[in-house]
C-alpha cells in the first residue's frame, strides 16, 4: 500500500539514532536472563529434600555397582569350597574371609553376586523403560498428531492390548525364545509402552490444538519444524517424568520373573532371583542371604519412586 | 437497617512464601432489601471478602475483624453453627454454573436437600416447593428439569437452578459472585432481570460481586469499589458514576467502552478501492458424536453456515455474536487453519482455498492472528523474543540474527514492551504484557490483515482499553485491515468501521457501526444491543429492552437455525437470505418480532414471553 | 446406558479373540515343538503323537478347532506334558484355590485403600494424613515377592503364629499371609490414588456450593464428593486386577497353596504350552470380564458417560 511505504521511508531517516539506542537496551537485556520452565523445574526439584536425598541414595547404589567389583575378592561363580560345608556357621558376612555379604546357598560370594544382581536390575530397568518410552512416545505422538481415523484405530489397538495380562505373555516369550537378556528387554519393553503411548497421545492432542501451534502455522512454520520446535519440547517434561517412573516398574517386572526362576539364567543373577534363593534358605539360619538383596532392592525402588515423584512435582504442567 | 456488617475484616493466606494479604481492613454494611455492588478488577479480593463471611475460605485462609449478620458474629463459627446460617439466611451463587452443581445428582435431589437440612421438609412436599421455585426462575419445562442432571441443562438454566436453590429458604442476603460473567449477553440480561425481580418480591438483599460497571449500573443501589484488597470508594450508584472521587474509579469508568457512545475511530476513512478480502458462501461443518443407538450417531454441526463478506484495505470489520455463533471458526477458516472448508476465500484476487504448500505460506506473511488467551498463544518454552522473531525467520530468512534482534526490539518498543525483557518467558509476564507479545508477533512483518479473535476478552478493563488503543494506533500506522471478533458489542463498536452479526454460523446483519447501533433491523441484533449493559445508571435504567425468551439447549436442534423465522419452521433446511435494506446495510430475512414471540409462546417455551 | 454397555461388550469380544489368536500363533512360531527332546523320537512315533494332538492338521484348522473348543465346550485341549490329564483338569484343580484368596485380597485391597485414602484426604495435612502418605509410599515398594518371605520370616520362623505354607481347605490361618502378601502394595497405590482424587474433588466448585448450602460435612462428603472422587479409583481397579492375577503366581509358588500358579510355572519350565496357553487365556478372559464390570461401575458413577 502506498501509505505504508511512505511511512516506512520516513522511518528510515530515524533509523540510525534509534537503532543505537535499541542496541544499547539490548545489551542491557542480554544481561537479564529469563527463567525458562526447565530452570523453574530444576529449582523446584532441588528444593525438594526427599527427592534430593533419594537421588543421592540412587547415586550411591550406582556407584556401588561400578566401584564395588574392585574390592571383590571372589567372582560370581567361584565356590568357596573351604566354607561351603558349613554355610550357616562360617558363611556369614565378614571382612576377614573376604565375603563382605557372606555366602549364598551354594557357597558363592554374595557380595559379588549382589553387585551383579543390582547391576542387572538397574540395566533391565533403564533399558526396558527406554524401549517402552521410545515406542510409546513415537506411537502416541504419531496417533495424536495425525488424528482422525488413524488415531482411532491405533488407540483401539492399545485398548485391546492393555486388557491382556501382559506378564503371562512375557513369560511365554521367555520360555519360547530361550531366557536371554535380550528377550527379557524386548519382552518387558514391548508390553510396557501402552500407558506411555496413551499419555503422550493425550498430551499431543491437546498441544496440537493449542493456540501457539496455530500461531506458528500462520507464521509460515512448516509442519516438521512445528513438531520439533513447538510440540516436542512441550512433550519432553511429561516424557521425562513417566520414563523415571517406568524404571522402578520395569525392575519390579524383571524381579518378579526372576523370582519365579524364569528370568536371567545362572550363573547370572538379578535381585529377584537372589531374593527367591534367600527366601528358600532362610530356614537354615542364613538371614543375610535374603537381607542383602532385599536391602538393595528396597533402596533402589524407593529412591526411584521418590525421584520420579519429585520430577513430577517439578515438571507436571498441572501445577501451573 | 443493616442486615450484615463487616468491620475491619482482613483475610490473609499462608503460603510457602509467607502470608499474602488478600483483603485489608474492610468495613461496610448491607441494608435490608438493597443491592450492593462490589466492583474491582481481578485480584481485588472481592470474592474472598464474602467467602470469609460464609466460612468458605480455603484451609490456609486466616481472618481478623468482625462480620455481624443479624446480630450474630459470623467469623470463628464452628462448621455446625455456620451450617445453620448458610443456605438458610445467607445464600451464595457462583460464577461458573458449569462446575458449581454436583454432576451426579439430579436437580431435584440437589434442591431438596436444602429443604431437608434447614426446614426438615422432605418427600412430596419438598418436591412441590422445588417445582414452584423452578417455575419462579422461569425454567422451561420445569417438571422435566427436576429429573435431569446438570450436564443436560444449558449454562443459563444451570444458573437459574443455582438461584432457585439459593432462594429456597428465602434468605435475607444473597451473595452473587460474578453470576453472569460466564454467560452470553442475552442470557446475562435475563438472569439479571430475574435477580432484580426476586430482590423486589422477596425483599432479599443482594451483594453483587462483579468486574462489569454495566451490570452495576443496571442492578445496584450502592457501590463499593475495591482495589488490591481495600475499598477505595463507596457511595450511591449515581454518585459513583457521575461524580467519582477516586482516581481508580475514574479510570475504571473511563476504560469501560460504551455501547451508546463510541470513541472516535483512528482512521475514519476507509479506502474504498475494492476489497482485499472476499469471502463467499463459506461453510465449515464439524461432525459431532451423539450417544444414540448401538454405534452412536454422528450429526453435522454447521459451525459456519454460508458466510459472505468483503473487507476493504485499512478497514476494520467487527464480528459479534454469542457462543456457538461460529466467530472463531470463521477466523480460522479464513486463515486456512482448518482442514476442511467449503466456499471461497479470495485474498488479493487469489483463491486462498486452492493454495497449498509454498504458495500458501507465501500468503500467510500478510495474514496474521491475535488470540484470546495470551498465555496459551505463546509457546511456554520459548523466550518472548524468540516467539516474536518466529515469523521473521520464515518470511525474511536473509536477515542476520543481529538484524532480526534489532527488528524484534523495535517492535517490542512499538507495542510498549521494555526491550530488556527479550530473554523473558511468557510465564514471567502479566496477561496484558503477553498480549502485547502476541500483537508484536502478528505485526512484525507488517501484514495487510490481522484477525483479532477475542483479543481483549481475557483482560481486565483497564488493560483492555490500552490494548485497543494500541491496535488502533498500529492500524493507523501500518494501514492494515482487521477482522475484530468479540462477544462484547461495546468493544466492537469502539474499534470497527462496519459490524457483522453472526447467529449460529449465519450472518443476520451487516452494517456500518453507527447504523447498526442506531437502527438495528434484525430482532437478534436488537436483542443483543438491548441486552448489553451500559455503564451509566441513568441511561441503563430507562432503556427499552427487547427480549425473546427461551434459551436453546443445543445448536443442533433443527428449530434453532430458524429461531427468527418461525414461519419457515416446516422447511428445516431453509436458510434466511440477506437483503439490502439500505445501501450497505444488509439484514437476514426474519419474521416480525410479534410473530417470533407468538411462536415462542405456542411452542411450550416459558411464560416469560408475556412478562 | 444399555447402548453403552452393549458397545463395551462389542469391544470385549474381539479382545478375547485377539488374545487367543495371538497366544496360539506365538506357540506356533516357538522354536522347537513340545515333543522335541534330547533323544529324538522315531519318526513314526512322532507322527502318531502329532496326529493325536491334531498337529498334522493345517494351521488354520488347528486354530479353528482350538478356538471352537474353548468357545463351545470351555475345553482347552490336552496337556502336552501329562499324558493322562488335560488342561481343564489342571485348571479345575488349582483355580478355586487361587480364586478364593485372590478375591479376598482384591476386596480387602480395594476397601482398605479407599477407606484410608478418603480419611487421609478429609484429614488433609494432619498427622494421620502424613502417616498414611509415608506408609503408602514405602509400601508401594513392597511387591508380593518381597512381602511373602518377610511375612514368613516374621510370623512363621520368629513368632511361630502362622503356618508357612499349604492350604488345608482354606482355613483362615492359611489365608492370612497370602492375602497380606498379595494386597499390600495395592492397598498402597489405591490409597494414594483415592487420596489425591478426593483432595481434588474436595477443592472443586460444586463442593463449595454444597457447603454454601449449609449441608453438614458428612453429607457433603458422602453425597457430593464420594462418587466423583471414585472415578479415577474405579478405572485403576482394572489394572490392579490384572496385577493381582499375575501376583497370585508368586503366592501359589511361594506358599504352596496348590493354586493354579504352581501348575503354570511348572508348565513354563516343562515347555508345556497347552497349559500355559490355557491359563493365559483363562486369565485374559477374566480380565476382559472384569474390565466390563469396571465400565458398568463407571457408567453408574458418572451420568455423563458416553462414548
Amino acid at each position: 500500500m502506498p501509505g505504508s511505504i511512505r511511512r516506512y521511508g520516513t522511518e528510515m531517516v530515524h533509523r540510525t539514532e534509534q537503532s543505537e539506542r535499541i542496541i544499547e537496551a539490548l545489551a542491557e537485556g542480554e544481561a537479564i536472563r529469563g527463567r525458562s520452565l526447565w530452570e523453574d523445574a530444576k529449582r523446584r526439584f532441588f528444593r525438594n529434600n526427599a527427592a534430593i536425598g533419594a537421588l543421592i541414595c540412587l547415586g550411591l547404589v550406582v556407584l556401588f555397582t561400578v566401584v564395588g567389583p574392585l574390592f571383590s575378592q571372589w567372582s560370581i561363580e567361584e565356590i568357596d569350597w573351604a566354607r561351603m560345608g558349613n554355610i550357616a556357621g562360617e558363611g556369614h558376612p565378614s571382612i576377614e574371609s573376604g565375603h563382605y555379604f557372606g555366602l549364598d546357598g551354594l557357597g558363592r560370594d554374595l557380595y559379588a553376586r549382589t553387585i551383579q544382581a543390582t547391576r542387572t536390575s538397574l540395566i533391565v530397568g533403564v533399558i526396558g523403560a527406554f524401549v517402552a518410552v521410545v515406542i510409546g512416545t513415537l506411537y502416541g505422538a504419531f496417533a495424536g498428531f495425525v488424528g482422525g481415523w488413524v488415531d482411532n484405530v491405533m488407540m483401539r489397538i492399545v485398548d485391546v492390548l492393555i486388557s491382556i495380562p501382559y506378564m503371562f505373555i512375557i513369560i511365554l516369550l521367555m520360555v519360547m525364545f530361550e531366557r536371554s537378556f535380550f528377550m527379557l528387554f524386548v519382552g518387558i519393553g514391548i508390553v510396557s509402552w501402552l500407558d506411555m503411548s496413551r499419555i503422550v497421545r493425550g498430551q499431543t492432542l491437546s498441544l496440537k490444538n493449542r493456540e501457539f501451534v496455530e500461531a506458528a502455522t500462520t507464521a509460515g512454520v512448516g509442519r516438521f519444524t512445528i513438531i520439533l520446535r513447538h510440540i516436542v519440547p512441550n512433550l519432553l517434561g511429561i516424557v521425562v517424568v513417566y520414563a523415571t517412573l517406568l524404571v522402578p516398574l520395569m525392575i519390579l517386572v524383571e524381579s518378579f520373573i526372576s523370582f519365579l526362576g524364569l528370568g536371567v539364567q545362572e550363573p547370572n543373577t538379578s535381585l529377584g532371583a537372589l531374593i527367591s534363593e534367600g527366601a528358600g534358605t532362610v530356614i537354615y539360619g542364613t538371614p543375610w542371604q535374603i537381607a542383602c538383596p532385599i536391602f538393595f532392592f528396597l533402596v533402589t525402588i524407593i529412591s526411584l519412586f521418590f525421584v520420579g515423584d519429585g520430577l513430577r512435582d517439578a515438571l507436571d504442567p498441572k501445577d501451573r | 437497617m443493616s442486615i450484615i456488617e463487616f468491620t475491619n475484616l482482613s483475610v490473609s493466606f499462608d503460603t510457602p512464601d509467607g502470608a499474602v494479604k488478600a483483603v485489608k481492613d474492610v468495613s461496610f454494611r448491607i441494608d435490608r432489601g438493597e443491592c450492593l455492588g462490589v466492583v474491582g478488577e481481578s485480584g481485588a479480593g472481592k470474592s474472598q471478602t464474602f467467602l470469609a463471611a460464609m466460612g468458605l475460605l480455603a484451609n490456609n485462609g486466616r481472618t481478623s475483624g468482625s462480620v455481624r449478620f443479624g446480630g450474630r458474629e459470623l467469623l470463628g463459627l464452628t462448621p455446625k453453627e455456620a451450617n445453620r446460617v448458610r443456605g438458610a439466611e445467607l445464600a451464595m451463587i457462583f460464577q461458573d454454573p458449569l462446575t458449581a452443581l454436583t454432576p451426579h445428582l439430579t436437580v431435584a435431589q440437589q434442591m431438596a436437600e436444602v429443604l431437608s437440612t434447614h426446614r426438615g421438609t422432605r418427600g412430596a412436599d419438598a418436591e412441590r416447593i422445588c417445582l414452584e421455585w423452578l417455575e419462579r426462575v422461569q425454567i422451561a419445562e420445569a417438571k422435566r428439569r427436576l429429573r435431569q442432571y446438570p450436564h443436560e441443562l444449558s449454562g443459563g438454566m444451570r444458573q437459574r437452578v443455582m438461584i432457585a436453590m439459593a432462594m429456597l429458604c428465602s434468605p435475607k442476603l444473597l451473595i452473587a459472585d460474578e453470576p453472569t460473567t460466564a454467560l452470553d449477553a442475552t442470557v446475562q440480561a435475563e438472569i439479571l432481570d430475574l435477580m432484580a425481580r426476586l430482590q423486589a418480591e422477596e425483599n432479599t438483599a443482594i451483594a453483587l460481586i462483579t468486574h462489569d460497571m454495566g451490570v452495576v449500573a443496571r442492578m445496584c443501589d450502592r457501590v463499593e469499589v475495591m482495589r488490591l484488597g481495600a475499598f477505595v470508594e463507596s457511595g450511591n450508584v449515581e454518585d459513583i458514576f457521575h461524580a467519582p472521587q477516586h482516581d481508580y474509579t475514574k479510570m475504571l469508568l473511563d476504560s469501560m467502552p460504551r455501547l451508546d457512545q463510541a470513541k472516535p475511530q483512528a482512521s475514519p476513512e476507509v479506502m474504498s478501492a475494492g476489497a482485499i478480502l472476499k469471502v463467499r458462501d463459506l461453510k465449515v461443518n464439524f461432525p459431532i458424536k451423539l450417544d444414540r443407538g448401538l454405534f452412536g450417531r454422528a450429526a453435522m454441526l454447521r459451525a459456519v453456515d454460508g458466510v459472505s463478506f468483503d473487507l476493504a484495505p485499512g478497514e476494520t470489520l467487527g464480528i459479534v455474536g454469542e457462543s456457538g455463533g461460529g466467530k472463531s471458526t470463521l477466523a480460522r477458516a479464513v486463515l486456512r487453519l482448518l482442514p476442511e472448508t467449503h466456499g471461497s476465500v479470495t485474498w488479493l484476487g487469489k483463491e486462498l482455498t486452492m493454495l497449498e504448500g509454498k504458495a500458501l505460506t507465501k500468503e500467510r506473511r500478510n495474514l496474521q492472528i491475535v488470540f484470546q488467551d495470551p498465555l496459551a498463544s505463546l509457546n511456554p518454552r520459548m523466550t518472548i523474543s524468540a516467539s516474536i522473531a518466529e515469523p521473521l525467520r520464515t518470511f525474511q530468512p536473509t536477515l542476520t540474527s543481529r538484524e532480526r534482534k534489532i527488528k524484534v526490539a523495535e517492535m517490542m518498543e512499538r507495542v510498549g514492551l521494555d526491550q530488556r525483557m527479550i530473554n523473558r518467558y511468557p510465564h514471567e509476564l502479566s496477561g496484558g504484557q503477553n498480549q502485547r507479545v502476541g500483537i508484536a508477533r502478528a505485526m512484525i512483518n507488517r501484514p495487510m490483515l490481522v484477525i483479532c479473535d477475542e483479543a481483549v476478552s481475557a483482560l481486565d478493563v483497564s488493560i483492555q482499553s490500552q490494548i485497543i488503543e494500541l491496535l488502533k494506533e498500529l492500524q493507523a500506522d501500518m494501514g492494515l485491515s482487521m477482522l475484530f471478533i468479540s462477544h462484547d458489542l461495546s468493544v466492537v463498536r469502539d474499534i470497527s468501521h462496519r459490524i457483522m452479526v453472526l447467529y449460529l454460523g449465519q450472518v443476520v446483519e451487516l452494517a456500518g457501526r453507527d447504523a447498526l447501533y442506531s437502527a438495528p433491523e434484525h430482532p437478534y441484533t436488537r436483542m443483543l444491543i438491548s441486552a448489553a449493559p451500559i455503564p451509566d445508571p441513568r441511561v441503563e435504567r430507562t432503556r427499552n429492552r427487547i427480549r425473546i425468551p427461551g434459551e436453546l439447549s443445543s445448536p443442533l436442534e433443527p428449530a434453532a437455525a430458524l429461531r427468527f423465522l418461525p414461519s419457515r419452521r416446516g422447511q428445516p433446511d431453509y436458510r434466511p437470505r440477506l437483503q439490502e435494506v439500505r445501501p450497505g446495510h444488509w439484514v437476514a430475512e426474519h419474521d416480525p418480532l410479534e410473530a417470533i414471540l407468538a411462536a415462542r409462546a405456542s411452542s411450550g417455551m416459558p411464560r416469560a414471553a408475556v412478562d | 446406558m444399555t447402548a453403552y454397555i452393549m458397545r463395551r461388550i462389542l469391544v470385549a469380544v474381539p479382545t478375547l479373540v485377539i488374545l487367543i489368536v495371538l497366544c496360539f500363533f506365538l506357540m506356533q512360531v516357538a522354536p522347537g515343538g513340545p515333543f522335541t527332546s534330547e533323544r529324538p523320537l522315531p519318526p513314526q512315533v512322532l507322527a502318531n503323537i502329532e496326529a493325536r494332538y491334531g498337529l498334522d492338521q493345517p494351521l488354520w484348522k488347528q486354530m479353528w478347532d482350538y478356538l471352537a473348543g474353548i468357545v463351545t465346550r470351555f475345553d482347552f485341549g490336552p496337556s502336552f506334558a501329562y499324558r493322562d490329564r488335560d488342561v481343564n483338569d489342571i485348571i479345575a484343580q488349582g483355580f478355586p484355590v487361587t480364586l478364593t484368596y485372590g478375591l479376598i485380597s482384591f476386596v480387602i485391597a480395594t476397601l482398605a485403600g479407599m477407606g484410608v485414602g478418603v480419611v487421609a484426604a478429609i484429614r488433609h495435612n494432619t498427622w494421620l494424613d502424613y502417616i498414611a502418605v509415608g506408609a503408602t509410599f514405602s509400601a508401594q515398594a513392597l511387591p508380593n515377592f518381597v512381602m511373602a518371605p518377610i511375612l514368613v520370616i516374621v510370623f512363621t520362623w520368629q513368632l511361630g503364629w502362622l503356618p508357612g505354607g499349604g492350604w488345608n481347605g482354606g482355613q483362615w490361618q492359611y489365608l492370612v499371609m497370602p492375602v497380606i502378601a498379595l494386597s499390600t502394595s495395592y492397598v498402597a497405590s489405591i490409597t494414594r490414588i483415592t487420596r489425591s482424587s478426593m483432595l481434588e474433588t474436595l477443592n472443586s466448585s460444586f463442593i463449595r456450593t454444597a457447603r454454601a448450602k449449609g449441608l453438614p460435612e458428612h453429607k457433603v462428603i458422602w453425597r457430593h464428593a464420594m462418587k466423583p472422587a471414585m472415578l479415577p479409583v474405579v478405572s485403576y481397579l482394572g489394572p490392579t486386577f490384572v496385577a493381582m492375577i499375575t501376583g497370585s503366581v508368586v503366592i501359589d509358588v511361594y506358599f504352596s497353596t496348590g493354586g493354579i500358579g504352581r501348575a503354570y510355572v511348572d508348565s513354563a519350565l516343562n515347555r508345556d504350552y497347552a497349559v500355559m496357553l490355557g491359563v493365559t487365556i483363562l486369565y485374559g478372559g477374566l480380565t476382559v470380564l472384569f474390565n466390563l464390570l469396571v465400565d458398568v461401575a463407571y457408567a453408574w458413577l458418572d451420568p455423563k458417560i458416553r462414548y
